[in-house]
């Protein structure tokens, strides 16, 4: 069974989003490791620019493995502050660390998010 | 058939380095027997099978009157008028049905044994060591077996094997043929065996990434009934016979025949890509325009080149090893570079 740590927030695409989740916060945003299981090895990872805006919702970059090719979504509208830079070497740390060192991007959320869920309703959705 | 087991990667650089265990018991098995055998696979299928030799197998195609591909085929030859033909799962009734509707004038019978049958494939560099120590009786035979050959073995436990030096990853490596109640059994054995060189259980996204690199196609993406074996660069495998010992007929000869004699239009081509964005099965195939003259039938990044690899279908103006050709990858363009097939090949 995949890990859903408490203490996140979940979009139904499978991110997680950790810190406040209000307007004028930064959060961390990453996959679930459920997601990261289902898509196997990955072997590069796109995320957004530092500066683009981005809208819950909406794609806003790309996971591929060796068997697939995913969508990333974003799960709050906002600025990207920040990507990992480990990622352009190491993308196998999604799978390795999905919720530490296998972050995907920060962003400063300039909308109240609406979609995201909660642990339970999460796992809900994975089983 | 599980995606994976433990990882693609692992799994994938395992066959590569060491040895992976794939259960193929889905895989259709087809059981060819009577005095007529050998002309009737003559006559039902693209290669001469009548010319293999007792023990050996042929990679051949069932093709229909139009020279289309219904399913790429591995045979083996089981003793004079007996074959054991290999089929893709999701293709075997088709083949079943295909082959009995050829028998016409033949003393000969084609039965399904696919459910009597499991299938436990030992591959990579190390699969000899491990297969000859799961043998009692018959461990000489691997070691000595010819590639594309096979022999019967008795397996620990007293378990009666076909194996044979065939496989779909580009390795050396033995698939073995075993009554469908022992598969579990050998199964174990094999990674009891195999624990010491590195044997690890392989899924199907390995297998997929292994014979790509490999340029071996997959039926339903490289192979249809729309494609004939010359535009998927196997019309080697298609026995014309010469003008001194010409070939009796066969099924799709004449549509074949004229395929060999006017060309193709359109050739299965390799491709590897300098970025990090793989094409993949059904994606654009453009020119400098960005119009769309292919298809892209197979791809994936390759855990060994460490690149996009692909296969796809290409106009014979564009299928010079060197042109560079542009993807549609989901609105962006890729570029790729045409490239000799296979990706990989092993050191013999």
């Amino acid at each position: 069974m995949a890990n859903i740590p408490d203490e996140l927030k979940y979009s139904a695409e499978h991110e997680w989003v950790s810190g406040d989740p209000t307007v004028g916060s930064v959060v961390t945003v990453g996959i679930t490791e459920h997601a990261a299981e289902a898509l196997g090895d990955i072997v590069y990872a796109e995320a957004p620019a530092v500066g683009d805006t981005i809208s819950a919702g909406e794609v806003c970059g790309e996971l591929e493995s060796t068997k697939a090719v995913s969508e990333l979504f974003s799960p709050v509208t906002g600025t990207v502050t920040e990507i990992n830079p480990a990622l352009e070497s190491a993308p196998e740390l999604i799978n390795s660390d999905a919720y530490g060192e296998g972050w995907i991007f920060k962003v400063e959320i300039t909308k109240t998010p609406k979609m995201l869920i909660g642990p339970e309703a999460y796992s809900a959705l994975t089983d | 058939m599980p995606v994976r087991y433990s990882g693609d990667i692992a799994e994938h650089q395992a066959v590569r380095t060491a040895a992976g265990l794939f259960d193929l018991s889905h895989m259709g098995e087809l059981s060819v027997r009577g005095a007529d055998a050998a002309a009737f696979m003559d006559f039902a299928l693209a290669g001469r099978i009548s010319a293999v030799k007792l023990w050996g197998a042929k990679y051949t195609m069932l093709c229909n009157e139009a020279g289309g591909v219904i399913d790429d085929l591995v045979v083996y030859r089981r003793d004079w008028d007996h074959f054991f033909i290999v089929a893709n799962a999701s293709n075997k009734d088709r083949v079943l049905s295909e082959l009995r509707a050829r028998l016409g004038g033949f003393e000969a019978t084609v039965e399904d044994i696919s459910r009597q049958i499991a299938l436990i494939a030992v591959q990579g560099p190390m699969s000899a060591q491990i297969t000859a120590s799961m043998c009692v009786q018959g461990a000489d035979d691997i070691e000595a077996m010819r590639y594309y050959s096979g022999s019967n073995v008795l397996l620990e436990g007293g378990v009666h094997a076909f194996a044979a030096r065939t496989g779909y990853t580009g390795e050396d490596g033995f698939e073995l043929f075993v009554g469908a109640d022992k598969a579990a059994g050998v199964w174990q054995l094999a990674l009891e065996r195999g624990a010491a060189c590195g044997i690890i259980p392989a899924g199907l996204s390995s297998r997929d990434t292994l014979r790509l690199e490999a340029g071996m196609p997959l039926y339903g993406q490289e192979l249809t009934e729309q494609t004939t074996p010359f535009e998927a660069g196997l019309g080697r495998i298609i026995a014309f016979g010469t003008a001194e010992k010409p070939r009796r007929d066969f099924v799709g000869r004449e549509a074949l025949a004229k395929v060999k004699e006017q060309g193709v239009a359109r050739q299965l081509v390799g491709l590897i890509g300098a970025g990090r964005r793989s094409a993949r099965t059904g994606y654009a195939v453009t020119d400098a325009d960005g119009n769309q003259v292919g298809v892209v039938t197979s791809g994936a990044p390759s855990p060994t080149l460490g690149k996009p690899i692909a296969m796809a279908y290409v106009p014979v103006a564009m299928a010079d090893p060197g042109t560079v050709v542009g993807i549609d990858v989901r609105g962006r363009r890729e570029e790729m570079t045409v490239t000799a097939l296979p990706f990989y090949k092993r050191d013999k």
